[in-house]
């Protein structure tokens, strides 16, 4: 699985992109960042503050009980601030 | 009908305005929204970061509901990102329609949805700017 990270996210955890395989018990978008929270101090302090997060799954928002089976890329970054 | 771009590069507002109504007699009415940079709080430039292949997929959805939604003959919405210095323009949105009702909603909506769906990050120069809780209930009224 493709996973990207922006804005403070990707600061926190270090990098912009990684390829990760979550185990197989990894189902929702809820659960996916749980266990990406345990993967490194970085990883769980970009993710401490759920209401703060946001995921997209191939380019479309996804709530955190959206299914992340069969997902190519998961996108997770605060909440954007164009316009 | 409503074309979208996520560029570096400055636009030119009076031009993409102009080319809306271009030989066109049906057209009565045009709103054109500008968005600059404001040099506030010592600010020197600011960085926009977005994630590319959401940015254009994202900015067609919200071009497409807007033009369910009301009767458009055209528009132009354009968000640059990379580094802006103060002064300088940062989003155009540019809507035609027969009335001006429909322009100036769809206008309004176009910004309140780019602004709370469209995946960009400012960042001010010391840290990222963080989202406001106003922009999200100016989308949730559409």
């Amino acid at each position: 699985m493709q996973i990207l990270y922006f804005a403070w996210v990707r600061e926190r955890i270090g990098v912009g992109e990684e390829v990760l395989a979550p185990p197989a018990d990894v189902a929702t978008v809820a659960e996916l960042l749980d266990w990406l929270a345990t993967q490194s101090p970085g990883h769980a302090a970009a993710l401490a503050d759920r209401s703060a997060i946001r995921v997209a799954i191939d380019q479309d928002f996804a709530a955190p009980d959206a299914p992340v089976a069969g997902a190519r890329e998961v996108a997770i970054f605060p909440p954007v601030t164009g316009g | 009908m409503i074309v979208t771009r996520a560029q570096a590069h400055a636009f030119d507002a009076a031009a993409e305005t102009s080319a809306l109504t271009a030989g066109r007699t049906d057209i009565g009415a045009v709103v054109t929204f500008t968005g600059h940079v404001r040099a506030e709080n010592g600010l020197e430039a600011l960085t926009l970061e977005h994630y590319p292949a959401m940015t254009e997929r994202s900015m067609a959805a919200i071009a497409a509901e807007a033009a369910a939604r009301w009767p458009l003959l055209g528009g132009t919405v354009i968000h640059r990102h990379g580094r802006l210095l103060p002064g300088e323009a940062i989003v155009l949105v540019a809507v035609a329609s027969a009335h001006r009702q429909a322009a100036f909603e769809a206008a309004e909506f176009l910004m309140d949805w780019l602004k709370t769906r469209a995946p960009f990050w400012k960042h001010d120069g010391s840290g990222w700017v963080a989202a406001k809780a106003s922009d999200d209930d100016a989308a949730a009224r559409w």
